[in-house]
């Protein structure tokens, strides 16, 4: 244990404990801290209270039960987890997803940034002291849940995405909501911003608060906003665009400042360019068209031929007691969850289970850095590094 | 499944040229390439494919073990390298005896695999040399045994 120099003489730093219940830690995270004063000298994040064998658990599951259990990865990410695990389930079978089901894709986890950004912006604020944020990002972001209750029938837990495309036609009607969501949103974030950009406390807790060095940035491997905020164009839907994002024109939000304001600003800009992204999708989505690719044994047929025809009936009964078997091999799909990379690997021995399901989960790389963030710092700014890098504990300890 | 076409792979090429003995075997399926190194030439590879400004691999996304039970060599550690500047994945993948599994740590090239190798140890019990503090980070510090190895029961009680 390294000392300190007191008034007094010197003196061991004091270990303070914080977590994992501690309402700014963001569910279950654990940080022990070494203080000299309030400065923190070391920082050591502590992990594992939310683990829960999600990869152990999918290597007993076949490929279509798996879906399920990513929802529950990152439970404010839910469909950016499903498009991960079924393009990386579709690249290892080889599956062309439909042009129309890749739209609709593409807007629902548009959507999913847009409320992931939400929870983030409110819980940050209120950590930092501002209610009212809080209070108007979940009024928001519940209009975006009920889409997602409106097309999939569940609020949170969506599973939404299936292997070859969708679980089921979306509703009718259901652009509409979108549209007087995305009619509304930008006036919102004025507001959010009305509240927060120019608002001297804000600035003081965050400006310079977590500094994090481009090269730092890349040594740690972080992603998403964080990196970006760090000044590295790295956005997944740019670099290995999926799901025909190649298709869409916007732009990749950076900032040079590395810092928790910086962060702030590129999450915030991401709303906004999510907005463009939904407003094109909605343009590109033909009204007709399947929703599923056709691959007979492997997705599912529809109702109407499942109840009509003696081989869709047995297709059904196959996908659904048996599953499908892909070939043996190896795949890594990355998406750009919210929150950054999100990576799923999967490894076939050509079974109907998955032999090896991994997450790359973004959440758990960002947390690396945590120590960077704020050491040297007032145990005050931990509280905003914390909040800063966006964890979602769940997916931390999956 | 090995590939017809090994050696196309600019990228094998030079890891190639710079030690014939460091590429063992090159797998590409459905687009993404596997360089199988043997482990003691994994750090050097690494450290290789890092410096060597026209490949770049500054950006380790996760290291992914597979349990292969009951084949011999047992593990697999799987490295999924990005090159930010060229947009470029690799895959580097070692196997280890399933008796010792040991390789050489990779924090030294990479600080972000620091994390990555301690879930290895915790949930595979694939010992890292080198590694800065080696212990468990998912499961509680107590714990008995490897739980993503095939050996281990999905569930019941231990």
């Amino acid at each position: 244990m390294t000392t300190i120099e007191t008034a007094a003489g010197p003196a061991e730093p004091m270990v303070l404990n914080m977590g994992p219940q501690h309402p700014s830690t963001h569910g279950v995270l654990r940080v022990i801290l070494d203080l000299d004063g309030e400065t923190v000298l070391k920082a050591k994040p502590v992990i594992g209270y939310l683990h829960t064998g999600i990869e152990k658990s999918c290597e007993a599951k076949t490929y279509s039960q798996c879906i399920t259990l990513t929802d529950r990865i990152d439970y404010l990410a839910p469909l950016s987890n499903n498009l991960a695990f079924c393009l990386a389930s579709e690249k290892l079978i080889g599956i062309e997803v439909p042009k129309r089901a890749q739209y609709i894709r593409v807007l629902l986890t548009e959507l999913t940034r847009i409320s992931s950004h939400l929870v983030w912006l409110g819980t940050h604020a209120i950590d930092l002291g501002a209610m009212s944020v809080f209070l108007y990002c979940f009024r928001e972001r519940e209009e975006i849940m009920k889409i997602y209750e409106y097309v999939s029938g569940q609020r949170m837990m969506t599973s939404y995405f299936r292997i070859g495309g969708l679980a089921l036609e979306p509703p009718p009607g259901w652009l509409d909501r979108v549209e007087r969501v995305v009619e509304a949103m930008p006036g919102h974030i004025d507001q959010y911003e009305e509240l927060l950009t120019e608002n001297r406390i804000w600035m003081a807790r965050t400006k310079g608060v977590g500094y994090l060095s481009p090269d730092d940035a890349i040594a740690m491997a972080v992603s998403g906003p964080l990196l970006r905020a760090s000044g590295v164009p790295y956005d997944v839907r740019k670099m290995f665009p999926y799901s025909s994002y190649e298709e869409f024109d916007f732009e990749v939000k950076t900032s040079g400042d590395c810092d928790s304001y910086a962060r702030y600003k590129v999450r915030v800009a991401e709303m906004r360019e999510s907005l463009k992204i939904i407003r094109q999708a909605m343009n590109k989505i033909p009204s007709e068209g399947p929703f599923r690719a056709e691959m007979p044994g492997i997705i599912p047929p529809s109702r109407e031929e499942m109840k009509t025809s003696i081989e869709g009936l047995i297709y059904h009964f196959k996908i659904f007691t048996e599953g499908f078997a892909p070939p043996p091999g190896e795949v890594y799909q990355a998406v750009e969850s919210p929150r950054g990379e999100l990576g799923v690997f999967l490894a076939s021995d050509g079974s109907a289970k998955p032999y090896r399901a991994k997450f790359r989960a973004p959440s758990f790389v960002n947390l690396q850095c945590l120590p960077k963030l704020c050491e040297g710092r007032l145990i005050a700014d931990v509280v905003t590094c914390i909040g800063t890098t966006d964890i979602v504990l769940g997916e931390v300890d999956r | 499944m090995p590939s017809q076409e090994v050696g196309k792979n600019p990228v094998v090429e030079k890891l190639r040229d710079w030690d014939s003995q460091a590429v063992a075997e090159v797998i590409d399926f459905r687009g993404e390439t596997t360089v199988v190194v043997p482990p003691e030439h994994l750090l050097g590879a690494c450290e290789f494919l890092v410096r060597n400004r026209d490949l770049a691999f500054t950006y380790l996304s996760d290291i992914t073990p597979v349990d292969r039970f009951p084949l011999e060599p047992r593990f697999e550690v799987n490295y999924h390298l990005l090159s930010l500047d060229r947009r470029e994945r690799l895959r580097l993948r070692v196997r280890l005896a399933g008796a010792e599994p040991i390789v050489r740590s990779v924090t030294s090239v990479w600080p972000t695999a620091n994390w990555h190798e301690r879930e290895a140890f915790d949930l595979f019990g694939i010992r890292f040399e080198g590694h800065p503090d080696l212990t468990r980070i998912l499961m509680p510090d107590e714990w008995e045994g490897y739980p993503l190895r095939k050996d281990y029961p999905v569930e019941g009680y231990r």
